[in-house]
């Protein structure tokens, strides 16, 4: 009786892992990025299925954390936050690149994550979606808003809005003729930079609404016209213009902060079959083409924009020409450390009076 | 025999909330409370200390919010007891049958909707072009719009909204046990109304009261949703403050001191606010 329990105990164990491993794909990944109608053309080819969490990199890192990277199969951090993270926490595994069909991904970008994503020699992360970060402004209402600093201007009191994040902290040093990026590696350099943009953020503070938390709130109050200039992302900017043509995405002058968000694998992760087989299929040109028409963001993927609509690619082009994509600041990785400098620092804006 | 069979039955019984209590009460804890005495020296490298409860103590910043978490969430509790106190004794006392439950219904309608429904309705109502501001506009009272959101009052309507109905239900509970005959006998022997409240009904109504009290205090202090979406620019609270250490800034070490910390100071507030009404917390959570 003892045996035949225990064998039928055994016999269930070993059929739900074999089944996790070769079907269920449990995807860490942002809003927008995995689409149903995407979802299920891969589980007609493929036979897998796939669960959805949507988050942000903070959550995905904390989630990840708190289960020694289990839980999910692919998660889609950006590629900044990737070697930090592992040096701390450990919770990612190197990419066999011997199962990714490279020949999708735009060669540059390929290349530029994986120098990115590199930690003790061996590559985590592959460029799935980038964007940027900027301005989103009101143009029939503040139309001489064309910078991050440009938002403490007395023409915008009360009527301005931005997020209490290191975002946040990078615009307004480059707005202010400072390189944050340059001195990444450099701890008193950084400091310093952060006491100068602590000075005009707390300086700044009487003319922010409020300090947005989630897409969908800065979307509600541009919308509804209480805020008028925003640092906001790109797609939300253009997603307002869809219902509102005065609203829009504006690359500010001192460049417009860009990130890549990537494919890692977790450390844990019991589908990596399933997760290649994710990669290798929203990589290619159609698939990849849909994904951005719902998350309004460009793929890495080889001929992505080709399917994407004529909309979005004319929002694109009116917000940037070939000087502001030049001018794109992209996210070098953050060595670990600096965010608690930078805590420390966004403590201090949210507490000056 | 059969004392052994009832000795199974109690160990049995009392299995699920032993359970309860160990699986996900007190090993967390123990784990929480591990995590704090860890201090980061380095990427994966750890030391034992309360490193990181000095720095509750030696940043003004934590310890400031705190303070003002702890004032605003009694400053909420008052408030509910003042309004919850005459809903409880028209409830209690001047209503009978049908009425009585319709009325105890009504309290109870917002609640079975979830707090963050509850909480967007308020930013409908208080934003600068929402309701409220609309109607006054309309009415002609004020001539622009005006902003309601986003400021401490703001949190303090939310927190109030959202616990008044922890301070009604006991209060009618114990109101109800206070036998109508005393407080006729309270006007037969000349009492006014104001001394008859006084000598009479809330004395009686005191354990309510007191458990009322300590239930709001508790859900207004480690309230997350409220002061976070109705709060403004300056409105900082201590849970925010510990999910931001969690979250965003990787810090559980610090995280975690500041949940014991946060654990520590609210009993301490309690059972203080249990010593200035002497009442003790097996006698108000017993009756009420």
């Amino acid at each position: 009786m003892k045996i035949t329990f225990l064998t039928s105990l055994l016999a269930a164990t070993a059929l739900s892992a074999s089944l996790a491993q070769a079907d269920t794909l449990r995807l860490l990944t942002w809003g927008g990025y995995a689409p149903e109608d995407v979802i299920a053309k891969f589980e007609a080819e493929t036979g897998h299925t796939v669960e959805v969490t949507t988050s942000n990199n903070e959550e995905m890192i904390a989630k990840l954390r708190a289960t020694n990277g289990g839980g999910f199969d692919l998660a889609q951090p950006s590629q900044d936050r990737i070697t930090s993270a592992q040096e701390e926490f450990g919770i990612y595994k190197p990419l066999d690149m011997s199962k990714v069909n490279a020949a999708l991904f735009i060669p540059s970008m390929l290349s530029a994550t994986a120098k990115n994503t590199t930690y003790d020699g061996e590559v985590y992360g592959l460029p799935h979606v980038w964007g940027t970060s900027g301005l989103v402004v009101n143009t029939a209402m503040a139309g001489n808003v064309q910078d991050y600093t440009d938002l403490c201007d007395a023409s915008v009191t009360g009527k301005v809005s931005y997020r209490l994040k290191r975002p946040t902290l990078i615009g307004f040093a480059y707005s202010m003729g400072l390189d944050p990026f340059a001195a990444y590696s450099d701890t008193a350099a950084y400091q310093d930079i952060l006491d100068q943009v602590e000075a005009k953020l707390t300086e700044c503070k009487p003319n922010v609404k409020t300090y947005w938390g989630g897409g969908d709130e800065i979307k509600n109050l541009l919308r509804s016209g209480e805020v008028v200039a925003a640092m906001a992302w790109d797609t939300g900017g253009w997603q307002l213009n869809a219902d509102n043509p005065d609203i829009t995405f504006v690359a500010p002058e001192a460049g417009a902060l860009g990130w890549i968000d990537t494919f890692v694998l977790p450390a844990r992760g019991r589908a990596d079959d399933a997760a290649y087989d994710w990669i290798n299929f929203v990589m290619r040109p159609d698939i990849a083409a849909m994904i951005t028409n719902t998350a309004g963001n460009f793929t890495a993927a080889v001929d992505g924009d080709g399917g994407v609509s004529a909309d979005l690619k004319a929002r694109y082009q009116g917000s940037f020409d070939q000087a502001a994509i030049d001018n794109i600041k992209w996210y070098p990785p953050v060595p670990a450390g600096l965010e608690a400098l930078e805590g420390a620092t966004l403590d201090r804006i949210n507490a000056a009076n | 025999m059969g004392s052994d069979t009832s000795r199974l039955g109690f160990y049995l019984l009392l299995a699920p909330i032993l359970l309860w209590l160990i699986v996900l009460i007190i090993l967390p804890h123990i784990g929480l409370f591990i995590v704090s005495i860890s201090e980061k020296v380095g990427p994966r490298e750890f030391e034992t200390g309360f490193g990181n409860y000095a720095t509750f103590f030696g940043e003004p910043l934590y310890w400031r919010t705190f303070a003002r978490t702890a004032i605003m969430s009694i400053l909420a509790t008052a408030l509910t007891l003042i309004l919850g106190f005459p809903i409880a004794y028209y409830i209690a006392k001047l209503t009978r049958g049908r009425t009585k439950t319709t009325l105890f219904l009504m309290c109870m309608i917002p609640f079975w909707v979830s707090e963050l429904v509850r909480t967007f309705g308020w930013m409908i109502l208080l934003r600068e072009t929402g309701v409220i501001s609309t109607a006054l506009q309309n009415l002609g009272l004020i001539s622009g719009p005006v902003e309601l959101l986003y400021n401490d009052a703001a949190i303090m309507v939310g927190l109030v909204y959202t616990s008044i109905l922890f301070m009604v239900v006991p209060l009618v509970t114990t109101l109800d046990s206070l036998d109508n005959s005393l407080i006729e006998a309270g006007y037969d022997l000349g009492g006014t109304s104001t001394s008859i409240m006084r000598e009479i009904v809330i004395p009686h109504a005191m354990p309510g009261i007191v458990s009322g009290g300590i239930v709001v205090f508790m859900l207004s202090l480690g309230n997350y949703l409220t002061p976070i979406l109705l709060g403004g620019k300056d409105s900082l609270w201590f849970t925010g403050m510990i999910y931001t250490q969690f979250i965003t800034r990787f810090n559980w070490e610090l995280g975690s001191a500041l949940g014991f910390l946060l654990l520590a100071l609210s009993s301490g507030i309690v059972f203080l606010g249990l010593k200035l009404s002497r009442q003790s917390l097996s006698d108000t959570m017993g009756r009420a």
